[in-house]
Order: structure tokens, then C-alpha cells, then sequence
């Protein structure tokens, strides 16, 4: 391909591509740190996992797969992160993975005992895709602290499911696994609640996008890219930029981006 | 050529530039917005019944964290967690070197039953198994002792707790609090706590970390500091305290360890490494239950196998290595003598001596192999061997002239000396660079012989020997 | 680029406003503003301190930096060097 791209968006997007799914479906795995997301991930993926880096990073990749009703699952567990709009490594992974991986499915996996810091990452993550399932881990420690979560409501305002967990005594991971498979399948939709900002950004945001789309076509999500632009992210404008000069030198934009 | 992408960005610079300068509250807005939205539905679907007061841990953590107690409970928690490692790892080291040193008999056996040629013998039983079977038999007991305790610690939160008393240290020294948290996962394996710098997102502080890494013992040499302890100040105190008395000569060693991490973190902060502390946040989760069965597995095939598995694959041939050097004759003294009696000034210039510095520099791949090449060269057998007591242990270093600097500075140099094979490499990849394991292997090395120096000359000075 | 934080001077005042490393342990203050700009202001919003949260002093380390905060219901740890930057009032007892 003859790409010597070393800036941080593109080469790990580029390389992204390049994982080795073997027809597995891509799920990718958020949330804040403490919060049991790699106890959730071993009690999917049991011994079937392996660590490896991430693309140029030394950020650790940790992948694993597990089968569920004849169909085979690849899961990606991100760092954790509060956010994902910050300029740490960890979130940069994480979000990229998230916007140019294309997993088919995004698990954010929260803490039920401090709920409000953990949606504030649920909904930057249902900015960038819309194929999410909320996990409402650490229930039994909710409880004891005297707090009761009305599930039904929290899936109804986010327009996601929301399955609540606790990842350590393995309870929930049955009604887990069901929902992804039937969100994979087609037969879970999802209406993720999208966050309106003030009017003067959503009109930049507006005509940013109508540029963005001809740049970028229509594979990737303009909104939150021309969010990020407006919030000064350098490391997005560099991945803008390289895929302009991609796609400018003739030939080999079309087949990155097919 | 397509144009159109190009007049789209600058298009896309132009709005986001008029834009930010015009509102530099964009960005501001932005995070706000989520937040007050998060906030809003949390309100809207938790319900507090009643305000449980679960406040046990906030008085653990007042106790935990507090001027008076934080630190010595620290120690006593350090000392209590080496204190068990060297008690539990006795009696389970003595079966096991028993067992491989009795199979050693047989593989001997078995290689005279086939007329091998004694150099064969010699490389493959006396070099390879007998440095397999130490390490074995040194290292597994330990590693599976601490390592677990290490990760019991860390499951139910207190490390971070750690970090937390410490920072300040650090911040004074330009250098990250999260360091406390890879230097105590150094005491496994400094290419683990290397691995472990991933946690410092600032490059500058992670870099700081790395280089300085290597001054928290790890288990490889743990066995050498405990044994050089027990020798000279074990025999200070009545047997049934003496490895309580190891014990705290051992605690003091990281003690100083610390002391020379901050130093020269200081010193890089301000010369090589230069630059402010970047931010530091770091949370304090709630305690949780510990989960002992996957702590287990965790510790024990994650980190405890995983070591061993690396210090076997250097061991073996760095055994072959050394007993050829040690067989091999150029007049009639073997390479390894030469060698020795080369470095001999220089060695007791730092209040050692030849063999000993022949003995860390053969022992490049594995730090759990240095004390036993050093007693292999002073038995001139040509093999290593295993001493069947302390005392006896005693005795030859007395005999080749060894008094307390000599065992106050071996210890030394094993703490501050340059890193293993293992940890070097693992520098490589994670700074992706050479530079900085060739600076690592040059500070270090710097350091150690700094001190011994200093400590030699002084004592001397001061007549104490 | 704009790595360099600026910082408005800002001197403690009679509405009981604080800079929060200022805040005494166990009181609860409601963020006011932030002083500084560009990365670090950034990272203090990422982190949930937004004008008009509530924030709680929990625990001060021994060497009496860094300190604890409860911010949106995790206990973080923070560097005087950041909280000097954040403005908070004081809440009283019995207000919440």
C-alpha cells in the first residue's frame, strides 16, 4: 500500500481494518476504570482470550472470543476511560476503535452506584454509534447502598438496552449474551437518544458536516467528527487530513475506505 | 486529481478557526452539556430509599491514608508481606531443590550408562540442569508466595491507597504518583513493572519511571538479598528471630531503593528529562471483596508462570554459558579466573571483589543466578552447586575474605545494578527506541557503583572494618 | 498549542467562596468556575467539575498533597496544582 502514515488516527484506523475477525462479529467493550469491565470480560470469554498492543501504541489490546447459539463473537476490551474526549492515549484508543473500528456492537459497562459519572461516557458513546448495550454493572453494591435503579425508565430515556449485572457472580450474562445476539440479528433495534447542544453549535456543527460528507462520504459518523473539530481535536483534524491526501493521490483512497 | 477534498478542509479550518476564536467556549459547552444531561437522567431513574451509611471504608481510608498511620502501616504491611514470602518459601524450596538435585543424580547416571563424552556431561547436566534446577527451586516458592499476596492487595484496592500517601513524594521529584503503583509491581518483575508504566500517560514521567524501575528488587533478587541478609544480620539476632531480623534488613534495602528512585528521579526531571508534572488524577475505588479464587489463577499463571517461564528460557543457556567459561582453560587458568582477577581492582575499589563483578556481569539474563555462579567460582568445582546450609554459605564467603561491607555492598550492587537481559528488552519495546535501555543500563550501573564506592572509601576512612 | 495554562488571579472572598484545595475535609462546596484554560481546565471538566457540581473533600494524604475528592460519586485524587484552579462555595450543614 506504500502508506507511511505515522500519525495516530489513520495508521491505527488503517491497521484496524486489518484485524483479524475471521467472520466473527466485533464487539467492543467500554467503560469507566473499577468498574468490573474485566471481570465482565473474563466471565464471557473464560481462557479464550490473548493480550497483545495496540497498533504503534503501548496501550494493551486485550481480544477475546466466545460463541453463543452457533455464532461466534470477537470482543475488544478498551481502556478504561471517564470520557472519551479527552487527549490520553487510552481514550484516544478507545474512541478511535469505537468511530473507525466498526464493531458491530459497543458494550458500555457502568458502575450502578455512581450512575451519573458513568452516563456521562455512555452518552459520548452513543454520539459516536448507535449500536450500544448499557450494562449496569455492580447491582448487588447499589443495593446495599440503599439505591434502586429504575431500569425500564433508564433504557426508555436512552433508547438502548440496559441489562443489569453483576459481573462477579456471572448473574445477568445469560440475559447479556441474548441481547447482543439478538441485536446482532436484527431483531433488537435501537433509537439511542442523541444530546442537542446550544444552538450556535449545532449550526456549526451543520455546516461542517456538509463539508465533512465530501470529504468522508457517508461511512463514518460527520456529526461527531464535526463535533470533535469544533472541540479543537487535534488528533481527529490529523486523521481529516491524511485521509485527504489519500484520497487526493489517486487509487488507493477508494480501496482503504470500501 | 480530485480537488474538491482539499477546498472542503480548508473550508472546515476556516469555519472552526472563526468559530473558536470567536466562542472559545465551544469545547467548554460541550463537555458541560453531557454532564448536566448524565446528571439529569440519573436523577431521573435512581432512587435513594434510605441513606445507608456504608462508612466502614471511609474509616478504613481515614487510618489508611493518615499522617500518624499511613506509613508505618505501610511498612509493617510491606515487612508482614516479605516476612511471609521468606518464611513460606523455606521449607517448599529445600523439597523442591531435594527433588531436581536428586534427578541430577540420575541424569548423571544415565549419561554414564551411555558413555557420553564428560564435556557433554558437563554442559548439559552441570551447566544447564543445575542452573535450571536453582532457579526452579530458589524462585517458584517465593514468586508463588508473593505474587498472589501482591495481587490480594491489589484486588481489594489498597494500592492506589498507596500511590495516594506517596505522591507527594513524587511530585517533588517531577515525577508521576502513579510510579508508586509500577515499583510495586516491580518487586514481581521489574520487565512486569516496566510493562505496568503503561498507566502513566504523560511520556516524560512514564519515561522516568522506566529507567527507574529497575531499583525496586524483584524476585529474582530477592533470594540473594534475603540470603546475604540472614548471613550478616540474621546471625546478629537469637535463630527463631533471625529471619524477622532478614526480614527488616531486607525492608530496609527497599527502603533505600525508594530513596535512590526519587533521587534520581529528581535528577532526570531536572537534567535529561526535563518538565513540569503534567496532571495527575487518580481514583480511590471502593473496597471490594477480594476475589481469592481468581486472584489465584490471576497471579499464578499470569504473572508467577509467566516469570518463571522466562527465567528458565535465560537460565538454561546463560548455565551453559558460565560453565564453559568456567572450563574452559587459556594456559592453565579457566577464562572465567582471567576474567575475575581482570576486574579484581576495579571490584575492590567498591568493596567487592573480581569473581563478584564477574558474577553480575554473567548474570546479565537472570538476576537469581548471580549467587550461585559467585559460589561456584569460589569452590573453583567448575559448576554451580548448592549449598546445603546457610552456614556453610557462611563460612566460603568468609574464607574468600568477605566481612560485613563486603555483604552490605553486594547487597547494594544487586539492587541498584544494571537491569536483567529480560528487563532490557522489554525497555526496547516499550520505549520502541535503544536509547533509552543503553541509558537505563548506564544510570544504573552509574548508581551502583556510586554507592559501594562512597560506602567502601568511608568505612575504610572511618576504620570500621 | 495551547499547552501553556493561563491563570486569573483570584482572591478568596466573604460569599464563602474557596479555591478547593482550601475546602476543609468532610465540607461539600458547589463548583463556581474554573480559572485556568486550554489542556488542564480540559481535564478538570472531563474529570465532572463543572460549574455547579458538588464536590466533597474526603481525605488529605499524609503529606498534605494530594487530596481526595468525591466528584460525581468516585473519590479522586487531586494535586494542589490543579485545585488552586477551581473556585467552589462553601455549603452549609443542612443544605444539600
Amino acid at each position: 500500500m506504500g502508506l507511511t502514515n505515522q500519525s495516530t488516527g489513520l495508521s491505527l484506523l488503517k491497521q484496524k481494518f486489518d484485524i483479524e475477525t475471521d467472520n466473527k462479529t466485533v464487539i467492543a467493550l467500554a467503560g469507566n476504570p473499577n468498574t468490573g469491565k474485566s471481570t465482565l470480560f473474563n466471565a464471557l470469554t473464560g481462557l479464550n482470550q490473548h493480550t497483545g498492543n495496540w497498533p504503534g501504541k503501548t496501550v494493551t489490546n486485550a481480544k477475546g472470543t466466545f460463541k453463543y447459539k452457533g455464532k461466534e463473537f470477537l470482543i475488544v476490551d478498551l481502556p478504561g476511560t471517564y470520557s472519551l474526549l479527552a487527549n490520553s492515549t487510552d481514550e484516544e484508543v478507545a474512541r478511535d476503535f469505537i468511530c473507525f473500528g466498526n464493531p458491530e456492537i459497543t458494550i458500555v459497562i457502568t458502575d450502578s452506584t455512581c450512575l451519573e459519572r458513568n452516563l456521562n461516557l455512555v452518552l459520548q458513546v452513543m454520539e459516536i454509534t448507535d449500536k450500544v448495550i448499557v450494562c449496569l454493572n455492580l447491582m448487588d453494591e447499589a443495593k446495599r447502598k440503599g439505591l434502586e435503579i429504575d431500569v425500564k425508565k433508564l433504557e426508555e430515556k436512552l433508547g438502548v438496552p440496559v441489562i443489569p449485572t453483576i459481573a462477579r457472580e456471572e448473574k445477568g450474562i445469560g440475559r447479556l449474551l441474548e441481547t447482543i445476539y439478538k441485536m446482532t440479528n436484527g431483531e433488537i433495534k435501537t433509537n439511542p437518544f442523541k444530546l442537542k447542544y446550544n444552538e450556535q453549535i449545532e449550526s456549526t456543527v451543520k455546516e461542517i458536516e456538509k463539508e465533512l460528507v465530501k470529504i468522508l462520504g457517508s461511512q463514518f459518523n460527520t456529526r461527531w467528527l464535526a463535533l470533535r473539530l469544533i472541540d479543537g481535536d487535534k488528533a481527529i483534524i490529523n486523521s481529516i487530513k491524511d485521509i485527504i491526501t489519500i484520497k487526493s493521490s489517486k487509487g488507493i483512497g477508494g480501496k482503504l475506505y470500501e | 486529481m480530485n480537488n474538491t477534498p482539499q477546498k472542503s478542509y480548508n473550508k472546515i479550518e476556516k469555519l472552526v478557526n472563526d468559530k473558536i476564536n470567536n466562542n472559545p467556549s465551544f469545547g467548554d459547552n460541550i463537555v458541560t452539556s453531557i454532564y448536566q444531561k448524565a446528571e439529569k437522567i440519573a436523577k431521573d431513574v435512581v432512587t435513594v430509599n434510605d441513606e445507608k451509611k456504608v462508612d466502614w471504608d471511609k474509616k478504613v481510608d481515614k487510618i489508611l491514608t493518615s499522617k500518624i498511620t499511613g506509613y508505618p502501616i505501610m511498612l509493617i504491611l510491606l515487612g508482614v508481606v516479605f516476612w511471609i514470602t521468606i518464611q513460606g518459601a523455606n521449607y517448599p524450596s529445600e523439597v523442591l531443590a531435594s527433588i531436581l538435585f536428586g534427578i541430577e543424580g540420575e541424569l548423571t547416571e544415565f549419561f554414564i550408562s551411555l558413555n557420553a563424552p564428560k564435556w557433554l556431561h558437563g554442559l548439559l547436566v552441570l551447566g544447564m540442569y543445575r542452573t535450571l534446577a536453582w532457579v526452579v527451586s530458589v524462585m517458584l516458592p517465593p514468586m508463588a508466595i508473593f505474587f498472589p499476596l501482591f495481587t490480594l492487595m491489589e484486588d481489594l484496592g489498597y494500592l492506589p491507597r498507596v500511590a495516594f500517601n506517596l505522591d507527594n513524594l513524587f511530585r517533588k521529584a517531577g515525577a508521576h504518583g502513579k510510579q508508586a503503583l509500577t515499583m510495586s509491581m516491580g518487586f514481581g518483575c521489574n520487565a512486569a513493572g516496566i510493562v505496568a508504566c503503561r498507566i502513566i500517560d504523560s511520556p516524560r514521567e512514564r519515561l522516568i519511571a522506566i529507567i527507574t524501575n529497575n531499583y525496586v528488587p524483584c524476585n529474582g533478587r530477592f533470594p540473594t538479598l534475603i540470603a546475604i541478609s540472614m548471613i550478616f544480620m540474621g546471625s546478629l539476632a537469637a535463630s527463631h528471630f533471625s529471619s524477622v531480623f532478614a526480614s527488616l534488613s531486607v525492608v530496609s534495602m527497599i527502603l533505600i531503593g525508594i530513596l535512590v528512585t526519587l533521587l534520581v528521579s529528581k535528577f532526570l526531571s531536572k537534567t535529561f528529562l526535563k518538565g513540569v508534572p503534567s496532571s495527575f488524577t487518580l481514583e480511590l475505588p471502593p473496597y471490594r471483596k477480594p476475589q481469592v479464587g481468581r486472584i489465584l489463577i490471576r497471579s499464578l499463571i499470569d504473572r508467577t508462570l509467566f516469570v518463571l517461564g522466562r527465567a528458565v528460557m535465560v537460565a538454561a543457556p546463560a548455565g551453559a554459558i558460565t560453565w564453559l567459561v568456567a572450563n574452559i582453560t587459556i594456559g592453565d587458568v579457566s577464562i572465567l579466573n582471567h576474567a575475575a582477577s581482570f576486574l579484581d581492582p576495579l571490584g575492590k575499589l567498591l568493596g567487592l571483589d573480581g569473581f563478584i563483578l564477574m558474577a553480575f556481569i554473567l548474570g546479565l539474563p537472570a538476576n537469581e543466578i548471580v549467587l550461585p555462579i559467585l559460589i561456584m567460582s569460589y569452590m573453583s568445582q567448575g559448576a554451580m552447586l548448592e549449598l546445603d546450609s546457610l552456614t556453610a554459605l557462611k563460612n566460603l564467603l568468609i574464607n574468600n575474605g568477605w566481612t560485613w561491607v563486603t555483604g552490605l555492598n553486594f547487597m547494594l550492587f544487586s539492587l541498584l545494578h544494571f537491569p536483567c537481559g529480560t528487563t532490557l528488552l522489554t525497555i526496547r519495546k516499550e520505549t520502541n527506541s535503544l536509547k533509552w535501555p543503553f541509558f537505563t543500563f548506564l544510570i544504573t550501573t552509574a548508581t551502583a557503583v556510586l554507592v559501594t564506592f562512597i560506602i567502601n572509601i568511608t568505612t575504610n576512612l572511618l576504620g570500621l572494618v | 498549542m495551547e499547552l501553556v495554562s493561563k491563570s486569573i488571579p483570584f482572591v478568596e472572598n466573604e460569599k464563602k467562596e474557596v479555591l478547593l484545595h482550601n475546602l476543609p475535609v468532610g465540607k461539600k462546596g458547589r463548583v463556581r468556575k474554573l480559572l485556568n484554560s486550554g489542556q488542564k481546565r480540559r481535564r478538570l471538566l472531563d474529570l465532572g467539575l463543572i460549574p455547579n457540581s458538588i464536590v466533597k473533600t474526603e481525605l488529605i494524604s499524609p503529606l498534605g498533597n494530594p487530596i481526595a475528592y468525591n466528584i460525581r460519586g468516585s473519590v479522586i485524587a487531586l494535586r494542589k496544582e490543579e485545585t488552586r484552579n477551581v473556585v467552589v462555595e462553601i455549603i452549609d450543614k443542612g443544605e444539600s
